[in-house]
């Protein structure tokens, strides 16, 4: 990571990931990444970050009995 | 997606004349996300709990001043993202007073990635096993609470830049460079964890 593109590629990793970033700049990149191995290390790994802690979050429920201890607190039970 | 498209529709009517269908809906459609958040910025079933129940305190008592500038998801991300901030505070009291110091390092150059083994390659139940689930919730955790804040309403949470921002009181240009901070944060502190794990296996190199 220390060549002039993979600096600007680090400014811009952020918006190309979540696919706003134009499209000329989106080529550029992948340019680059086709001949640096770190940094399509860097993009991939970072994905993978993103989707784990999805995939985490998405797993985690309400407990039962906080859900009613809630409704009692708000005087919604029953 | 947009946030709001991914809850049902609510008539503010109603919730404001304390109708309790309206509410029992409310509470369904939003509790999930609140206690999520809770556990994520706190890490304490507890803590996530007082979150949850100071949030819908807050938002029934709010709801006849709410203006529906924002959506209704936002402002209530908006609730619960300050309430778990004021846990955070009251146990840790030093936080706030750095925050209120404006350690900001927004403008500072972003640090190179340092990690750079590959380890996409993992099966995902080695990549979600319950020792890098552990992992995960770490990590999080040591992000600074700026980085979190945003980290969790963007990338867990799915709310957009403009979401995020209106729900934290921040320029979406901080929203834009905070959650390039924090993913890079949180890929060099997994990349330890999960590079030690490619090792181990052989699949690297």
């Amino acid at each position: 990571m220390d060549r002039q593109d993979c600096q600007h590629l680090l400014a811009a990793l952020g918006e190309y990931i979540d696919g706003t970033l134009d499209e000329e700049l989106c080529r550029e990149i992948e340019k680059h990444m086709a001949e640096c191995e770190n940094c399509r290390v860097v993009v991939d790994t970072l994905r993978k970050t993103i989707y784990l802690y999805r995939v985490e979050a998405q797993e985690e429920s309400l407990p039962q009995e906080v859900r009613h201890r809630l409704l009692a607190r708000l005087e919604l039970e029953g | 997606m947009n946030e709001s498209e991914k809850f049902p529709s609510f008539s503010l009517e109603a919730l404001r004349r304390r109708d309790r269908q309206e509410m029992s809906r409310l509470v369904e459609a939003f509790s999930g996300v609140v206690y999520r958040l809770g556990m994520k910025m706190l890490g304490d079933p507890q803590d996530a709990e007082d979150v949850l129940q100071s949030t819908f305190l807050k938002v029934f008592e709010a709801l006849p001043t709410f203006e529906g500038r924002s959506s209704l998801s936002t402002w209530i991300y908006r609730i619960a993202m300050n309430e778990a901030l004021m846990i955070l505070r009251r146990r840790r009291p030093e936080v706030g007073l750095a925050l209120e110091e404006g350690n900001d390092e927004d403008d500072e150059p972003l640090s190179k990635p340092q990690a750079l083994v590959d380890w996409c390659c993992l099966p995902e139940n080695e990549l979600l096993s319950g020792e890098a689930r552990r992992v995960l919730d770490e990590a999080i955790r040591k992000l600074p609470e700026k980085l979190r804040t945003v980290f969790i309403l963007r990338d867990i949470e799915g709310l957009s830049t403009e979401e995020t921002a209106e729900a934290l009181g921040l320029s979406e240009t901080n929203v834009k460079t905070r959650l390039l901070r924090a993913r890079l944060r949180l890929r060099e502190m997994l990349s330890e964890y999960y590079g030690e794990r490619v090792k181990e296996s052989g699949l690297y190199g």
